[in-house]
């Protein structure tokens, strides 16, 4: 077991080895099954010009965006700025670099990083800014363009529960782009609200299994609602 | 009358079969969830990674855990299942999704959509758009026909960044219901009391008019 135990105790040690100007891909989406406490070590740490690969960059008090304050993002690969005021001015002034990219192409370019897979074609952002400079190829009459795979020095995951080999169970939407977060980085290091012990995971229902998990550690969550909508009795 | 936001949402229900898969945006296109009619089975898809979307929960049963893509607390419907981003986008890009609706800036009678950014005003960026666009086959966009100064939406060439290129065959206005065919709008339906005079002044893209042209049912 021991060579399989991928716990770790320490925020510092989850994180060591993460330098400035690397590349780092992140789970999460909005602020829902992000890795609260992996991004607020990387804000103590104080990493800088990083690149950061995420669908969105969290909200400007919670998530990502805790380290756009710092300036710690040189570059930002997302879908998504929506409501992250910080982000949109970062971004309109031109001191942060963003790769405005499709939602399903980001989630394949993770999903391919981590599967050796280095490119694929699709129809998603042909005939828009997105695809200039692409290769181009047609199938069957229509047009798809050449889209590369993303790989992370680093990555950084939540899951919801875990055993000591890194195997992993989401919880509802927080899975989002979690598990193909966790394939692309180099190192990947999943936080997880509750270790259970060696054995105690149904193998048929894991989502991800521990190969793809370096460092693992448990973690206490606040998870932040970004829109609490609510109906009446 | 213009359509309101609810009536255009009451419009995009009509267009809801027993047994489909939908996928709806953001805004306008999320309302439809609420005129889906009695006795219809509609699974709604949230690309975050459900597929059974129920509606907002009472106030005890708020789960962190379980939002929809507009970042909205939601609960699950019978039948539902969770899956990551990665599988979510694969349904949507391999055409397993029935109905696609979205919003948009603009959209041009050869098929074009913005909906993402506004250059040097507005980034919101495309989010899961541009994969719905080019993924769906059957796709209504939503949005108003014109802006608040009346300058026409509906163009002969969108102005501004594309999330989608020749892809969108059916946009439903507050003022009517149209398809795009072979480079034109064919009007086919017009909001209750709007006149075809109306639509046809504020279209600026190639109109076609059929000789009838019914109201919409609202």
């Amino acid at each position: 077991m021991a060579g399989f135990n991928k716990l770790v105790t320490t925020y510092a040690e989850a994180l060591a080895g993460l330098d400035d100007d690397m590349t780092l891909i992140a789970g999460g989406f909005g602020l829902c099954g992000i890795p609260e406490n992996l991004i607020k070590e990387i804000k103590r740490k104080g990493t800088k010009g990083l690149t950061v690969i995420s669908n969105n960059c969290g909200t400007d008090e919670y998530g990502l965006g805790i380290l756009l304050k710092d300036r710690q993002i040189k570059k930002m690969i997302a879908s998504y700025v929506g409501e992250n005021a910080l982000f949109e001015a970062q971004l309109m002034s031109g001191e942060l670099e963003v790769d405005l990219t499709p939602q399903g192409t980001l989630a394949e370019k993770m999903r391919a990083g981590g599967a050796g897979i280095p490119a694929f074609f699709t129809a998603t952002g042909y005939g828009t800014l997105v695809g200039e400079g692409k290769e181009v190829r047609e199938f069957n009459g229509r047009h798809y363009i050449l889209e590369e795979a993303l790989q992370g020095d680093f990555s950084i995951a939540k899951a919801w529960k875990a055993d000591p080999h890194g195997n992993l169970i989401f919880r509802k939407t927080a899975r989002n782009f979690n598990p193909m977060a966790i394939t692309a980085g180099k190192i990947a290091v999943v936080e997880v609200e509750e270790l259970v012990g060696e054995g105690e995971l149904d193998p048929d229902q894991i989502h991800l299994p521990g190969i793809y998990v370096n460092r693992l550690i448990v973690g206490e969550f606040e998870k932040n609602i970004e829109q609490r909508t609510v109906r009446s009795a | 009358m213009s359509l309101t936001r609810e009536q255009i949402a009451q419009r995009v229900a009509q267009e809801f079969r027993d047994g489909y898969y939908v996928n709806l945006g953001i805004g306008i296109p999320t309302l439809a969830a609420n005129y889906i009619p009695v006795g219809m089975d509609v699974m709604l898809q949230s690309e975050n990674g459900i597929l059974g979307m129920g509606p907002f929960p009472l106030d005890e049963e708020v789960d962190a855990d379980l939002i929809n893509a507009g970042k909205q607390t939601v609960t699950l419907a019978e039948g539902a299942s969770i899956f990551s981003s990665a599988d979510s986008f694969a349904m949507i890009r391999g055409g397993h999704v029935d109905l696609t609706v979205l919003g948009a800036f603009e959209v041009d009678c050869q098929g074009n959509i913005a909906s993402y950014m506004i250059p040097g005003k507005l980034i919101k960026g495309m989010g899961g758009a541009m994969d719905l666009v080019a993924g769906a086959d059957n796709i209504i966009v939503t949005m108003t026909h014109a802006s608040k100064f009346g300058d026409s939406k509906l163009l002969s060439a969108c102005t501004l960044p594309l999330t989608g290129k020749g892809c969108i065959k059916r946009v439903l206005t507050d003022l009517a219901l149209l398809d795009i065919e072979d480079g034109k709008f064919i009007l086919r339906e017009r909001a209750p009391g709007v006149s075809v005079d109306e639509i046809a002044k504020l279209t600026a893209g190639e109109l076609v008019i059929p000789e009838h042209v019914p109201e919409m049912s609202v």
